[in-house]
């Protein structure tokens, strides 16, 4: 017998283990998420992936799936709670999509498409944050920056390296890099590490590659974010 | 450069030799005790020692308030940011020693003498304004007091050689009943144990029908049988002593008065569940304890009631730490007091799994308040059945209650569970009272038609604060000051919180600057459901209760702020224009715009 839950009415197997958001795309059924990279183990702070368990709210991303229960996901309340919070990723950091390099492979901006958002809607934060261009090979534009600590968990939990972290509380939550200058350049920091290759908006660029893809063919250009599961971006 | 490097290894190193890395809080507080700041050269050696990555340390200092990356002043002056402190002049007087002192709010002095800030309520609210100096507390705040401090920080003179006068602390206890009136005698709860056996006390405490004095009110008995039960190699006791809530105080006095029965109640409980190590997590602001509760500590392991082979059992082995906190409220949720016990930052764990199973270090862990253990001492001496019979049929026992704001008698009061609200309010002389806000900010608000409630898990459960606003207060200043609170705290971990806790503070500031319209309404409504839906934790859940229960309950109080019909933009350009007129020293009718002045 073959454990199943149900996810809009859809039948959903997983095996033991698996949270709904998991098991969700295995059977090929988008969640919408941004901290979620199935790569690495579940953090759940993004929200985005809020679904009602049973009629109460919880992160797909982190609960357990388990036989008979009722997931709902793809609802109006719920992506109309989606909405608000990634207005409020887009007015808590500076977001400028018609002159960023990740425009079209960005998550944040492919998610807000998918989920309709016409504005920001709330006041703009204008944070101050300075870029960090000091890496000859790479910029870290903390602009963008959504804290979904996946490059925090890409570079201590597969590169073994602790390049990134948390600091900060709060609305004040930043992004810091290892080292006593805390610029990038002074890090054991390379292009070959995962956390160079996993933040799913803009805030890790390689340099000198900028729009090496024209606007208009890249990943979320042509099929929209739901369109995979989890979202696979072109290698740039 | 390899001078100052030795520095800080001359320091670093017998406080390193002492800890293992997972009390990186511990180390980083006793570093900054000895630097005045945690120095980038302390960073290095640290994380050599420890071998943890300098940036696992920096973003472990950045999470708490009291620690400084940076030279803070050798005079860092907190105020106390309650609203009881507002309330009794606070902001008058902060503003006076920064005039005084020549210092802007929140920044270091031009000569690098002192800062002057805010901080989340100190927990002395019965004897308020209150301030933190150099992390000491200092209450009773008065004009002439302030002046006084001024002076000394201008003349330099060391905290240490303040007046000792300026440092007293009351414990205010009004009421006493079962616990606070006990004359409890050290080692007589663990000689009741130990005749009675494991099993049976647990089943007393289990037929106490105890529950957590936290707020949460979970069975202690369930709680203590689950870790028991639970599959580990290790388990742990610890004593949540992190009083954040603003407005309460009792587990202050508890700790200054009855700190046996505490510790006594986690030794009873280790016996229960098999642990062998407890920890107390002490929050910062009560540091000041930390000498005492030490000797406490000491004391009973000379009594043979800590330590090995406890009242001469030789399988009885148990021992308590002190933790100290660094200023974040949040550390009060169980689980993210356990992550700041393992010296991470303080940020709410998934549950489940929850701490019974996988707590400290992923192992089986009890996690309560200080009155719970103080409660379960007083239950294993007096049986379960005892305890039971006081108060409501869900709630057994006491609660201690920390009663503030307007009211003649201020101070801690100890009622048997199922007391009204209008009791209390008659007990502690309060008069022409508008609402009480039980349970701090992320309590309740009630205004006079609900004052025969009853405090009891099933009507108003409470954590202990009381605070009491008469009719001359605002009601909408009070919600304001408290979602500033829950955004000054907010872990930053997820983003409704995070961002949403901002939001709120900025909406509930421009009502307070005259911007507001039924609008800005509907926006806090919409922001409270998401909060409430979609946070990780407890602090997102209730951060817009203050606003939404002031908006039910006391509406005029916003109605005079609802200066607009329609909708207005938030930002005001003359306002926008007051940074240039500081830089300038300005304040003429030239320097603002002629828009805002009619």
């Amino acid at each position: 017998m073959i454990n199943t839950f149900t996810l809009d009415g859809m039948s959903i197997p997983f095996s033991e283990g698996q949270t709904i958001i998991q098991a969700a795309m295995a059977a090929g059924v988008y969640i919408p998420h941004l901290c979620f990279n199935p790569q690495f183990k579940p953090h759940g702070s993004c929200k985005l992936c809020t679904v009602k368990v049973n009629g109460r709210q919880s992160s797909s991303c982190t609960h357990q799936a388990l036989s008979g229960m009722v997931v709902e996901s793809n609802t109006t309340q719920i992506n109309d709670e989606r909405r608000m919070l990634l207005q409020m990723l887009f007015v808590e950091g500076n977001h400028f999509c018609p002159s960023c390099e990740k425009s079209g492979n960005c998550q944040l901006q492919a998610t807000a498409y998918e989920l309709h958002m016409m504005s920001p809607h709330f006041d703009q934060f204008f944070p101050d944050r300075a870029v960090d261009a000091s890496h000859p090979e790479y910029l870290l534009d903390f602009n963008r920056c959504i804290l979904c600590s996946l490059c925090v968990r890409a570079s201590r939990d597969v590169d073994s390296k602790n390049v990134f972290a948390l600091s900060g509380r709060g609305i004040k939550s930043r992004l810091i890099v290892n080292a006593k200058s805390g610029l990038l350049a002074d890090t054991d920091f390379c292009g070959d590490d995962k956390a160079a290759n996993v933040c799913p908006v803009g805030v890790i660029l390689k340099k000198r590659i900028g729009f090496a893809v024209p606007i208009g063919q890249r990943s979320f250009d042509e099929q929209p974010i739901s369109a995979s599961p989890h979202p696979v971006m072109k290698e740039v | 450069m390899v001078c100052q490097i030795n520095t800080h290894a001359a320091y670093l190193d017998p406080i390193l030799i002492r800890h293992r890395p997972s009390d990186l809080l511990q180390i980083l507080i006793l570093a900054q005790d000895h630097y005045g700041y945690i120095h980038s050269d302390a960073i290095d050696h640290i994380s050599a020692a420890l071998k943890l990555p300098r940036s696992k340390i920096e973003g472990v200092a950045g999470f708490y308030s009291f620690l400084h990356l940076q030279p803070p002043g050798a005079y860092r002056v907190l105020f106390s940011d309650n609203i009881t402190d507002r309330m009794s002049g606070s902001v008058a007087l902060m503003e006076s020693m920064c005039s005084q002192l020549w210092v802007e709010p929140g920044k270091l002095s031009e000569d690098n003498l002192l800062s002057i800030d805010t901080t989340s309520c100190t927990g002395m609210c019965d004897q308020g304004p209150a301030m933190l100096v150099n992390g000491l507390a200092i209450n009773r705040l008065t004009q002439d007091r302030a002046n006084a401090i001024c002076e000394l920080i201008r003349e330099q003179v060391p905290v240490s050689a303040w007046p000792a006068v300026f440092f007293s602390i009351e414990d205010n206890i009004q009421r006493r009943d079962i616990l606070l009136d006990s004359h409890f005698q050290s080692g007589s709860s663990l000689a009741a144990l130990l005749l009675r056996g494991t099993d049976e006390t647990l089943q007393q405490i289990k037929a106490s029908l105890l529950r957590g004095r936290g707020g949460a009110g979970f069975s202690s008995g369930a709680k203590w049988e689950l870790c028991r039960q639970a599959a580990g190699d290790a388990r742990f006791v610890v004593c949540n002593a992190d009083e954040g809530e603003p407005g309460t105080f009792k587990d202050r006095v508890l700790l200054n008065n009855f700190a046996d029965m505490v510790f006594e109640g986690m030794t009873l409980c280790a016996r229960i569940i098999g642990a062998k190590k407890g920890f107390l997590y002490l929050r910062g602001e009560y540091r000041y304890l930390l000498n005492h509760l030490q000797a406490v500590l000491q004391r009973r392991r000379q009594q043979g009631l800590l330590g090995n082979d406890i009242l001469g059992h030789a399988d009885f082995n148990f021992d308590i730490d002190i933790h100290l906190g660094a200023g974040a409220y949040i550390c009060g949720e169980e689980s993210a007091l356990i992550e700041s016990l393992e010296g991470k930052r303080g940020t709410p764990r998934n549950r489940p799994p929850f701490p019974v199973t996988h707590g400290y270090l992923n192992m089986p862990t009890v996690v309560n308040n200080v009155e719970t253990f103080a409660a379960a001492s007083l239950i294993a001496l007096n049986g379960g059945a005892w305890y039971a019979g006081i108060g409501t049929g869900a709630s057994s026992g006491t609660k201690i209650l920390s009663v503030s704001g307007d009211c003649d008698c201020p101070g801690i009061y100890e009622y048997p569970y199922g007391v009204t609200v209008a009791q209390v309010l008659d007990d502690c002389g309060a008069r022409d009272t508008q609402a009480v806000q039980i349970s701090g900010p992320s309590g309740v608000c009630i205004a006079p038609d609900e004052f025969g409630r009853r405090i009891a898990f099933e009507d108003i459960p409470t954590a202990g604060s009381f605070m009491v606003f008469d009719k001359t207060r605002d009601m909408f200043e009070v919600a304001r000051n408290f979602v500033h609170f829950f955004k000054h705290e907010s872990c930053g971990f997820c983003t409704p919180c995070r961002v949403g806790t901002s939001l709120l503070s900025n909406m509930m500031d421009k009502l307070a600057n005259g911007y507001g319209s039924p609008y800005d309404f509907a926006e806090i409504e919409k922001l409270n459901a998401l909060l409430q839906s979609t946070s990780h934790c407890g602090l997102g859940h209730s951060a817009c209760n203050p606003v939404l229960e002031t908006i039910a309950k006391f509406r005029p109080a916003y109605d005079t702020r609802l200066a607009h019909k329609d909708f207005v933009p938030s930002f005001d350009l003359d306002r926008a224009l007051s940074q240039a007129r500081q830089m300038t020293g300005r304040n003429d009718t030239g320097a603002h715009l002629e828009r805002s002045q009619d």
